[in-house]
């Protein structure tokens, strides 16, 4: 397992508010990202083909 | 050649700032997701040292378990991790060290809870053992709300939940501080500002520099040390009795305070690791 990046940027469409949501050639596989519209988290889970899910519900031992 | 493996559940702004770091640095990193990671006795990896920043806990602490078990180091160390989870470990660990903070008691039941808040006095503020992120804080101000909150704990919450640690409470000038540090040096601090009582910054607290007074490093670094931490935040209160240490965050976040501090703490981190490991 080692780092991957996609090579351009993709766009895809947020499922909640069908905004815009731009990926850029440094996404992370397992990155979280955020609809900036409406503020719905995903989670990058494939990069070839980019493919985004809903980002896995905040559990309660989440944090730092 | 060096390998270095970046132990995580998740890609936060915090990992890809630490994951960029090392390409720049030129580090080649193998990931490990704890969602994907199996977990045996004799698992045949080859690393210099695994770099723990799962953003949940509990796959963070087992997945080190079973890494420190095959001798590859992780830093934070299990032991260090496992001490700054659990808040009742943590203030342990810091009255051991007779490092100043918020008078704290554990009460196992309801009934002693009660007895616990009425000897303390009201405020104090209950917390969940194991929590971030502000999550489930209670200041509890009198003894109804006392009774209340902890008849949810106790009978919504899991097993955890009955472990009932009452903190006293501090009353903050609008902020607390957050320092960082990174082998054995305090790099930066931030205050966190918030008209609320809770200041996290993940609750809404607004980030802004705070100079590292020698105070400040000293109490930072002797926290860490009470934890044996070696890439830790601190949480500060101000107080006329000195400075209070409130928490320490064994995968801390940082990405707040990069811009507002002017310290790269992705870098410090990476050539901290670099210079001890690789």
């Amino acid at each position: 397992m080692s780092q991957t990046q996609t090579q351009t940027v993709t766009t895809q469409t947020c499922d909640v508010c069908y905004a815009e949501i731009e990926l850029g050639p440094d996404t992370i596989l397992h990155e979280l990202m955020e609809c900036i519209d409406c503020g719905t988290e995903y989670e990058v889970t494939s990069l070839d083909p980019i493919m985004l899910e809903e980002a896995p519900m905040e559990a309660e031992d989440w944090g730092q | 050649m060096t390998k270095i493996a970046f132990l995580y559940t998740l890609i936060r702004k915090d990992e890809k700032m630490l994951l960029e770091s090392f390409k720049e640095h030129n580090i080649e990193v193998d990931m490990l997701n704890t969602r994907e990671i199996r977990l045996s006795p004799q698992m045949e990896l080859d690393y210099d040292v695994v770099f723990n920043r799962s953003l949940s806990t509990s796959h963070g602490i087992y997945a080190a378990e079973y890494l420190q078990h095959q001798n590859i180091p992780v830093v934070n160390s299990v032991s260090a991790s496992k001490t700054c989870a659990d808040k009742v470990t943590t203030s342990l660990a810091l009255d051991r060290y007779g490092i100043n903070q918020p008078a704290f008691r554990t009460a196992l039941t309801e009934e002693t809870a009660i007895q616990i808040i009425e000897e303390m006095g009201y405020p104090v503020v209950i917390k969940p053992v194991v929590g971030s992120w502000g999550r489930l804080l209670a200041k509890i101000n009198d003894r109804d709300a006392a009774e209340a909150i902890l008849e949810h704990k106790v009978t919504l919450g899991n097993y955890q939940h009955s472990i009932i640690y009452i903190q006293e409470y501090i009353d903050k000038p609008g902020r607390d501080i957050r320092s960082f540090v990174v082998g054995g040096h305090c790099i930066a601090a931030i205050y966190r500002n918030s008209d609320h009582w809770i200041t996290n910054t993940a609750r809404g607290g607004q980030a802004e520099n705070c100079p590292v007074t020698d105070e400040i490093a000293a109490i930072s670094l002797a926290a860490a040390d009470a934890v044996e931490g070696q890439i830790v935040a601190i949480d500060l209160f101000e107080t006329t009795d000195g400075l209070m240490v409130n928490e320490v965050n064994h995968t801390m976040e940082f990405k707040n305070s990069v811009d507002t501090t002017g310290v790269n703490i992705p870098d410090k981190i990476v050539e901290y690791l670099r210079e001890i490991y690789l």
